[in-house]
């Protein structure tokens, strides 16, 4: 194949290398090891330093355009606090996700109640569904979290659950778990409420986003983070468990390796054509 | 009335906003915890009316006989559906097996998480064809990019097995990302926050009108 | 292999792939799912906010405290005061406020009026722009100063040496953006030295971008070997 041909190369033979390098580890995975990074442990040490039976509070904020890389980490985050037998307050900022966030809660209270675990929706958790407001709903629950929410996701009055009869405001919780992918997300809890009510947090984010937080965690402001799905898989991992996101690796592996190759194969494109010209 | 009003009120509620997180007495805490309820009231039908405004625009392309007039119809008709479907189905109206959570299941979610992995095969083509290292500061940007994007995943621990762990793609990438990456990223932070509350105050001091929009 | 047999996949399985096609080139298919999910959305996004804010939060308490009685059950509200005497999380009457300037927004949609919106407006940028001032100020500037404050010598060579060679790249990339002198001599260094740094952390960007692009094709292609084709 010579330069030329190359440099005009069709963009969708590389859809189709892509689409071809992520599907062929999902049907034969390659089994490729997977260690785990300072803020993951961060994040599993901070929700594992919770005392068991506290109440924590778990902002879900993304939709289902997020889907690979959040809900693998909320179903272990979520798992890991009940397994602790802490009792959890879910809420959605995001306007497409709080279906998603309910189906996910509900589906990994399902696997434990197959399992022998006793979790009663309204005694354990409680998922008090989709706020509009960004900010001010953040605001707003500092004051009362049954003010901004009368009403919980499946409109059932919020002090009618058990649960909420402990849950006045943030001095309720002993912890902030929060899974975003984007605004409002992790900044703006970090900038409204850990900053303004203590509230200590960890974050689990998009890959997009995580290197955004960073300076939280360094500063101490964050816990604890998971960014992307390897922040997911590495989760997984320490949970023991082999979910969605550890199943991605190989993919990802592969995919980006390729993504390297195209960046570097350009660029080597791009100065042979140059040294040819001079 | 016309500008005067909405500059004066902007003013006033931002600057209670301000003194909430100073002040905690009532006087200023629950006013502003009212503000806070009216905003989340006022933001709701705020798409409420974005929804309302997508009906009047395609309504508009189709009554014109735009091209593509016929997709607008789609558009309109499943909008319309969806909210007959909502409002019909009731307060339980995300509870499992209902009208409306088959068309979040099955159109919605797919159909949204499809659109954003496209993006996955875009990125790949403009890695190949609009990726040029052209300068010393490219150059370092693309050396940052490719450790980062090996390091992260296990195939660059699987590339570099044969180093000391300490000196791995990951162990790499990971000083990246907590050293020279966290620095300027503080950096852009804090230069962000001073510009956002530069940018607060001016449109609280009604120095920034842009939000009102044109005409009188 | 095992197939679905939920009609529910296949539609989802079907509109994924229309999509997809896309890639191949825009076609009939692409755009019938487009304009379909662009519709689904701002149905579901009215009747989303209907049901989870402007009922509980404006109507059903305007409905109390006028009626006495509650919206769900018609049961009997115990109630001290009138509907006008609200207290903190219960705001009674004071409500028809925000009804107001709710209702209000919609007179953008009719050009000789659109100036009412305005006041609506005004309420939500006065809101927003008070919590994002103090917001950013103590979460981003305050704790990050402070987070920054940390002891140059560690008592170990290499964490020492990481936390020089951050403050360097913190104060740097701080001082490149400092618009108002020339960047010559001193400050021409400082901020050359904070450009290395913005393009590392930009090439870190790009390479967390790239995974979370990647992530969401994983995603797909998961749904559709697993859930609609059964493959494992």
């Amino acid at each position: 194949m010579n330069l030329a041909a190359l440099e005009k190369l069709d963009r969708r033979w590389l859809f189709l290398i892509v689409g071809l390098l992520v599907l062929g580890p999902l049907l034969k995975p390659l089994g490729l090891p997977l260690g785990t990074s300072k803020p993951v442990k961060m994040f599993h040490d901070a929700v594992a330093g919770i005392p068991d039976g506290a109440i924590v509070l778990m902002s879900c904020d993304y939709d289902p355009g997020a889907k690979p890389e959040v809900v693998p980490m909320t179903r272990t985050a979520f798992r890991q606090l009940m397994e602790k037998r802490c009792r959890v307050v879910i809420t959605c900022l995001w306007p497409g996700g709080s279906s998603l966030v309910d189906q996910t809660i509900e589906s990994v209270a399902n696997e434990m109640r197959a399992e022998g675990h006793d979790l009663v929706y309204g005694r354990d958790y409680v998922d008090l569904g989709y706020k509009a407001g960004y900010e001010a709903v953040m605001v707003l629950m500092g004051k009362g979290i049954a003010n901004a929410f009368p009403q919980d996701q499946r409109a059932n009055s919020t002090a009618s659950l058990p649960l909420m009869r402990n849950v006045r405001d943030y001095s309720s919780f002993a912890m902030l778990v929060n899974i975003s992918s984007g605004y409002p997300g992790t900044k703006e809890w970090v900038q409204q409420v850990n900053s303004r009510f203590h509230l200590p947090m960890v974050s689990g984010c998009t890959a997009v986003s995580a290197p955004e937080y960073y300076p939280y965690l360094q500063s101490g402001q964050l816990k604890g983070l998971l960014g992307g799905m390897a922040g997911a898989a590495e989760y997984e991992k320490l949970r023991g468990e082999k979910g969605a996101a550890t199943k991605g690796m190989d993919a990802q592996s592969l995919a980006h390796a390729f993504i390297a190759l195209c960046i570097i194969a350009g660029n080597v494109l791009q100065w042979r054509k140059r040294g040819a010209r001079s | 009335m016309k500008r005067e009003l909405p500059l004066l009120m902007t003013a006033v509620i931002g600057i209670f906003m301000i003194l909430s997180f100073f002040v905690p007495h009532h006087l200023v805490g629950v006013p502003a915890d009212y503000l806070q309820q009216c905003a989340v009231i006022v933001v709701a039908f705020g798409y409420v009316l974005g929804g309302a405004n997508a009906l009047r625009v395609n309504l508009e392309g189709i009554a014109r006989r735009q091209p593509d007039w016929p997709y607008k119809l789609v558009l309109v008709v499943s909008l319309i559906a969806t909210v007959v479907i909502g409002l019909a189905d009731g307060r339980r109206w995300q509870e499992p097996g209902t009208a409306s959570m088959f068309l979040y299941d099955r159109l919605y979610s797919p159909m949204q998480g499809t659109m954003f992995s496209l993006l996955a095969f875009f990125i790949a083509s403009a890695a190949f064809r609009a990726f040029r290292i052209r300068t010393v500061e490219a150059g370092l940007l693309a050396a940052a990019a490719l450790i980062v994007m090996l390091g992260r995943v296990p195939v660059g621990d699987a590339l570099t097995s044969w180093l000391p762990e300490s000196i791995r793609m990951s162990a790499f990438q990971e000083w990246i990302m907590n050293i020279p990456q966290n620095a300027a990223k503080r950096a852009i932070l804090m230069g962000a926050a001073m510009g956002v509350m530069a940018t607060g105050l001016r449109v609280i001091l009604g120095i920034e009108r842009s939000y009102l929009g044109g005409g009188d | 292999m095992n197939i679905s047999h939920d009609l529910g996949v296949w539609i989802a399985a079907l509109m994924t792939l229309f999509i997809l096609s896309f890639l191949y080139k825009d076609n009939p298919l692409y755009k019938l799912a487009e304009h379909l999910f662009v519709g689904i959305s701002a149905g579901y996004y009215i009747v989303l906010n209907f049901w989870t804010v402007v009922m509980p939060n404006l109507v059903d308490p305007l409905v109390r405290s006028f009626t006495g009685r509650d919206p769900v059950t018609h049961a009997v509200v115990q109630q001290v005061g009138g509907p006008f005497q609200g207290t903190i999380g219960d705001y009674r009457g004071w409500l028809l406020i925000p009804a107001l300037l709710g209702a209000l927004l919609f007179t953008r949609m009719i050009s000789k009026i659109e100036w009412v919106s305005r006041w609506s407006l005004a309420m939500i940028i006065g809101v927003y722009a008070g919590l994002k001032t103090t917001g950013f100020a103590q979460g981003d500037l305050v704790a990050q100063a402070q987070g920054s404050l940390r002891p140059l010598w560690t008592g170990e060579l290499w964490s020492s040496v990481n936390a020089i060679v951050f403050t360097i790249g913190l104060v740097t990339s701080l001082l490149y953006f400092f618009y108002s002198r020339e960047h010559k001599g001193a400050l021409g260094v400082a901020a050359r030295t904070g450009i290395v740094f913005l393009m590392v952390s930009f090439g870190a960007g790009y390479g967390y971008t790239v995974m979370s692009r990647l992530s969401l094709l994983i995603g797909r292609f998961q749904f559709l070997i697993e859930d609609w084709l059964g493959i494992r």
